[in-house]
């Protein structure tokens, strides 16, 4: 339903100004020119509109209509969305493709969720119920990794007049009828949502558990909460996509939401192949089960790609309003800045530091403050954690996106271009990454996992941080200028970066470390490196311990232990206990 | 207003600055439309419209403005965007930046005219690369490999030989099969090549390559050279991908496209930008260059209604070899990986000079393996760069404190690494190595250092290939 609100009087690329109508909102949905290309208005000033186009604007001319819908931005919410790929403003590129080719066309309208479909709906109410908004009114078996909870919409109340039996639908067929103060109105499992305003909640909680990536570097060391906001800030090439999959893959979240935002189509087309082939360990199934894809590649148009972060973040949202915990990964936030920062150029408003517009942190705070762990409108738990990657100019982490993102976030995983160009990979720099989440989860890993994570983490990275300190001094004497307790440091730091910190996202093994693997393999090269200490200290050479046949088994065992056989951790440890007693005879 | 499609013609200007001139009184005209310009005696440019107004269009010339006056200039709309015509006989053929035939033949007989700014793929129409092609260069094939449907830049400087090099990859490239396998010779590449702002003698050069090796016939070459308007420069690189769509997607080919210099396009780009006073970003560039080179780097690929691939070889000059600099790093973030030429390398007489350690090529790991290149090819290539890396911390440590200090393994270290880069970077400019050559070679190196430095490969293809003299060399 649209009506003509105005005529085109300049373009300019994605921007278009119109004359027109002054009942125009502000982040109105519009259509414009005879091709209906989707726009949102983003300016008002008298009766001129300015309007940004989700699509491009080539061949268009002064003097088009313009039509108003009178609603904002909107995604669609309900059963279906789980293994869809959408573009940045939510349309199907599945069914995209078998309208308009191989390659995208322009002004084709088509709805987000497919109406044909019939989901098979089992009532939680009764007529005669009374609920509130977020309330859940029954459940539909959406993939068998995840039963959709089919939600009352966040702001209405009233009392039940009628509940469908169960059975199947459509998701625009009524599934109840509910008498409001304003009269009686009808629901379906069909629901929309302004992109651009975050769905409300109960209240927020306080993260305390982490999201379990499979990473070691990540579990270990830098822990994400679940309802927390990480970044990946890197230059290209050092593993910032590969990491994104990584946890797309293996995390613990129970729905991921991927944006590809202004990223390669390659990329999208891999993980479109890759992820229904792949199973997830927790539930079994494919993981496309649990998956939404948002793709806006870096040929797409700008403004779309501006849009493509809200619209993932409100279907994350929503999941999260179900009870779920979901994972949401931006691939990549400084494209959307860089969307910002190009309409914003095209408005010819001031610009801040680099072309970006002072708005530019306010825009990145509202983003990941949509993270978080909260009770939701039907009382249950649910979470939203956000990782956006981040590509510096340069690699160089002073530019304004990475500065202003370190603000808003409390988890940062700072990639290093030397580690990646040494193929040290996930080239987390150990010593630049952060996470202020470490003591919010310490609670959760002593009750699961039953170790002294803490203590051990604190540890390992007094050795990685001292090594830092004596690798200054090799490299301007030699490390054999150094004694041997130091000399033992690095042997020891070596065992973490390579046996422990390194992860190969290609090993059938490697690709995927459970706590119990990672916090075992971190607590024998400890009890490595205290034994020979001791032994260090009664006067053995470094070679002697540089060339135990245990530190090729220590290496080497995040690929040899298999997962599902932990035991043979103990083989190492006794093999540990063995050659250094056997070193402990020779020097009393 | 009435609305006049095509044709529609003003006399005269309101402004001209630089390429650009602003048009009056021009009524409806469309967004991205061409133009065509008239000065005074009637010659015709062409250029094209960078924003309209209600009565004011901004248009920038290709060939830029020198001669046109405020008053005699006339200038026609075509309502309708830039298109070129495309059929397989443009193979052959030499073509200017805007895609008219400079070398004396006739027009091309156009199998259909096509928008010179093609339209996006949509990611799920498009087909994920893994055939991987064969150079028969060891850095690349060994260690970067190229996958057909993959956009994989040079990264250079001035003076060094980025040309040669990707002259001979064009030459030598083939559809690869495992190793040990005979290479198809079915796959014929078309060649489709740009030059944008580049000296004759690199067009020459490219030619006189081209011809040797008798692929001139399925070659189009698209020159804007460096005394040609650089606006035109704009246009080079679209047209050459326009054409290069419909081989691949329309005609079944399989192309490789060489877009060189693109640090020269980037420029143009700046300029115009700077003349229509918008907000730059980095170093004058404009903010939405990352967004206009992802226009032409994302044409590359393989979709599931063609047999043929787009293979995109872009060439690129880093200014004052700064990899930093906003071209190569925005490049770099678009495209799948890069290869990057180093000087130090050069000064030591090895060509190849590719620098192993930056490079990348992001789609390797899907085209090599078994049943592609060969099943320990991921591993080796991983441990040769921990390898050839580790030899950089022994290099500067040795400089401090000298060779003789070092211990035994670093010491085997730096004789790896001087063998490394004569052995398996360094190669003649006409040696084609099979991929199997270039594995072997790859581990009679790795024989050099103690089986236990070697973590990054199985203690089974340690057992195959560790130390094994091989028949090659």
């Amino acid at each position: 339903m649209s009506w003509q609100i105005g005529t085109v009087i300049w373009i300019n690329g994605p921007v278009v100004r119109v004359r027109g109508s002054r009942q125009v909102s502000m982040l109105e949905l519009v259509e414009v020119g005879d091709e209906h290309l989707v726009g949102e208005v983003i300016g008002l000033e008298g009766d001129i509109i300015t309007i940004q186009v989700y699509e491009e604007t080539s061949g268009m001319r002064p003097g088009a209509p313009v039509y108003g819908t009178g609603m904002p931005l909107s995604v669609e919410l309900g059963p279906g969305l789980l293994r869809s790929i959408f573009d940045g403003i939510q349309r199907p590129l599945p069914v995209m493709e078998m309208h308009t080719g191989s390659f995208i066309g322009r002004g084709v309208h088509l709805t987000p969720l497919y109406r044909k479909d019939r989901w098979s709906f089992t009532p939680q109410v009764k007529a005669g119920d009374t609920i509130t908004g977020g309330a859940i009114l029954g459940t539909v078996p959406e993939t068998q990794a995840l039963t959709h909870r089919v939600m009352a919409p966040p702001e209405i109340e009233g009392t039940l007049t009628w509940v469908a039996p169960a059975g199947e639908y459509t998701i625009d067929e009524p599934i109840a009828r509910l008498r409001t103060k304003n009269g009686e109105q009808e629901l379906t499992m069909l629901q929309r949502w302004p992109v651009r305003r975050p769905r409300p909640y109960r209240s927020r909680l306080a993260p305390a558990e982490p999201l379990v990536t499979g990473q070691r570097v990540l579990d270990t060391f830098f822990p994400l909460a679940k309802g927390g906001a990480a970044a990946i800030p890197g230059g290209f090439g050092a593993g910032k996509t590969v990491t994104q999959h990584q946890i797309a893959k293996w995390s613990d979240a129970q729905v991921v939401i991927y944006i590809g935002c202004g990223e390669r189509g390659n990329e999208m087309t891999e993980v479109l192949q890759e992820f229904p082939e792949l199973v997830d360990p927790r539930s079994g199934r494919p993981l496309m089960e649990r998956t939404v894809l948002i793709a806006n590649t870096s040929n797409m148009p700008v403004a779309a790609r501006e849009a493509s972060i809200y619209t993932g973040i409100t279907i994350a949202e929503y999941y999260r309003d179900m009870g779920y915990h979901v994972a949401l990964m931006a691939d990549s936030t400084s494209r959307w800045a860089e969307a910002l920062r190009e309409i914003s150029g095209r408005l010819e408003e001031m610009p801040a530091e680099e072309g970006y517009p002072a708005y530019l942190a306010a825009r990145l705070a509202e983003f990941y403050e949509r993270a978080g762990y909260v009770e939701t409108l039907n009382g249950q738990l649910g979470s939203v954690s956000v990782i956006g990657a981040v590509s510096p100019p340069g690699g160089d982490f002073s530019e304004p996106v990475t500065q202003h993102t370190k603000r808003f976030i409390r988890c940062f995983w700072a990639l290093d271009k030397a580690l990646a160009s040494a193929r040290h990979f996930p080239s987390v720099n150990w010593l630049e990454s952060y996470s202020e989440y470490v003591d919010d989860v310490a609670g959760w890993w002593r009750e699961q996992v039953g170790r002294d994570w803490q203590t051990m983490r604190a540890q390992a990275m007094e050795i990685l941080t001292e090594e830092s300190r004596l690798q200054r001094i090799v490299k301007l004497v030699g490390p054999d200028a150094l004694p041997d307790e130091q000399r033992l440091i690095l042997e020891t730091a070596r065992l973490l970066r390579e046996g422990f910190l390194q992860q190969s996202a290609l090993d059938e093994v490697d690709t995927y470390s459970p706590l119990q693997k990672q916090i075992r393999m971190l607590e024998l090269i400890l009890h490595f490196h205290q034994r020979a200490q001791r032994i260090i200290k009664r006067g053995a050479l470094i070679v002697v311990i540089h060339d135990l046949p245990v530190v090729t088994d220590m290496m080497r065992m995040k690929t040899l232990v298999a997962n599902d056989q932990l035991e043979k951790l103990d083989d190492i440890r006794k093999a540990i206990d063995e050659q250094m007693d056997q070193l402990e005879t020779e020097y009393r | 207003m009435k609305e006049l499609l095509g044709g529609q013609e003003v006399i005269g200007v309101a402004r001209i600055e630089g390429p650009i001139v602003v048009v009056q009184g021009a009524g409806s005209v469309g967004y991205d439309e061409v133009v065509e310009v008239f000065d005074s005696r009637g010659r015709l440019r062409r250029g094209r419209v960078l924003e309209v107004g209600e009565d004011i269009a901004v248009v920038e010339v290709f060939a830029g403005t020198t001669g046109l006056s405020i008053d005699d200039t006339r200038v026609r709309f075509l309502g309708e965007p830039l298109r070129i015509p495309v059929t397989e006989e443009m193979l052959g053929r030499v073509f200017d930046g805007l895609g008219e035939p400079i070398d004396g033949g006739p027009e091309p007989l156009a199998d259909h005219y096509a928008d010179i700014n093609g339209q996006p793929i949509n990611p799920t129409a498009r087909v994920y690369p893994r055939d991987y092609i064969q150079t028969g260069i060891s850095a690349i094939d060994g260690m970067n490999t190229l996958v057909m449907g993959q956009k994989l830049p040079l990264f250079s400087g001035s003076g060094l030989p980025h040309d040669q090099l990707a002259a001979q990859i064009v030459r030598q490239a083939t559809l690869g099969a495992p190793a040990g396998e005979a290479p198809s010779q079915t796959a014929q590449f078309a060649i489709v090549f740009a030059a944008m702002g580049v000296k004759h003698d690199v067009a020459a050069y490219f030619r006189d390559s081209f011809a040797e090796s008798g692929a001139l016939t399925r070659v189009a070459m698209f020159l804007n050279l460096a005394d040609d308007p650089p606006v035109e420069r704009l246009v080079t690189p679209r047209a050459a991908l326009t054409l290069a769509e419909y081989l691949a997607f329309e005609r079944q080919m399989h192309v490789l496209v060489i877009l060189t210099d693109m640090t020269n396009y980037c420029e143009a780009l700046r300029q115009i930008s700077n003349i229509r006073g918008e907000v730059p970003s980095r170093k004058g560039y404009p903010g939405y260059l990352y967004s206009d080179l992802a226009s032409m780097y994302e044409r590359t690929g393989r979709i599931k209604t063609s047999e043929g691939s787009i293979t995109q070889l872009p060439i690129l000059t880093m200014p004052n070899d700064d990899i930093t600099h906003p071209v190569p790093d925005l490049t770099g973030y678009i495209t799948e990986g890069q290869i990057v030429l180093s000087r130090d390398l050069t000064h030591q007489d090895i060509y190849p000079p590719i620098a192993v350690l930056p490079s990348l090529s992001r789609l390797m790991k899907d085209g090599i393996g078994e049943g592609r290149t060969r099943a320990d090819h991921s591993h080796l290539s991983a441990q040769l760069y921990a390898a050839y890396a580790h030899v950089q911390d022994v290099r500067s440590l040795a400089s401090v404190i000298g060779e003789e200090e070092l211990s035994t393994v670093d010491q085997q270290y730096l004789q790896f690494g001087r063998a490394f880069e004569r052995e398996f970077i360094h190669q003649g400019p006409t040696e084609n190595r099979s991929i199997e050559e270039t594995l072997t070679i790859g581990w009679r190196l790795l024989s050099m250092l103690p089986q236990e430095e070697l973590t990054r490969v199985s203690p089974a293809e340690l057992q195959q290939y560790y130390g094994k003299r091989d028949a090659t060399h």
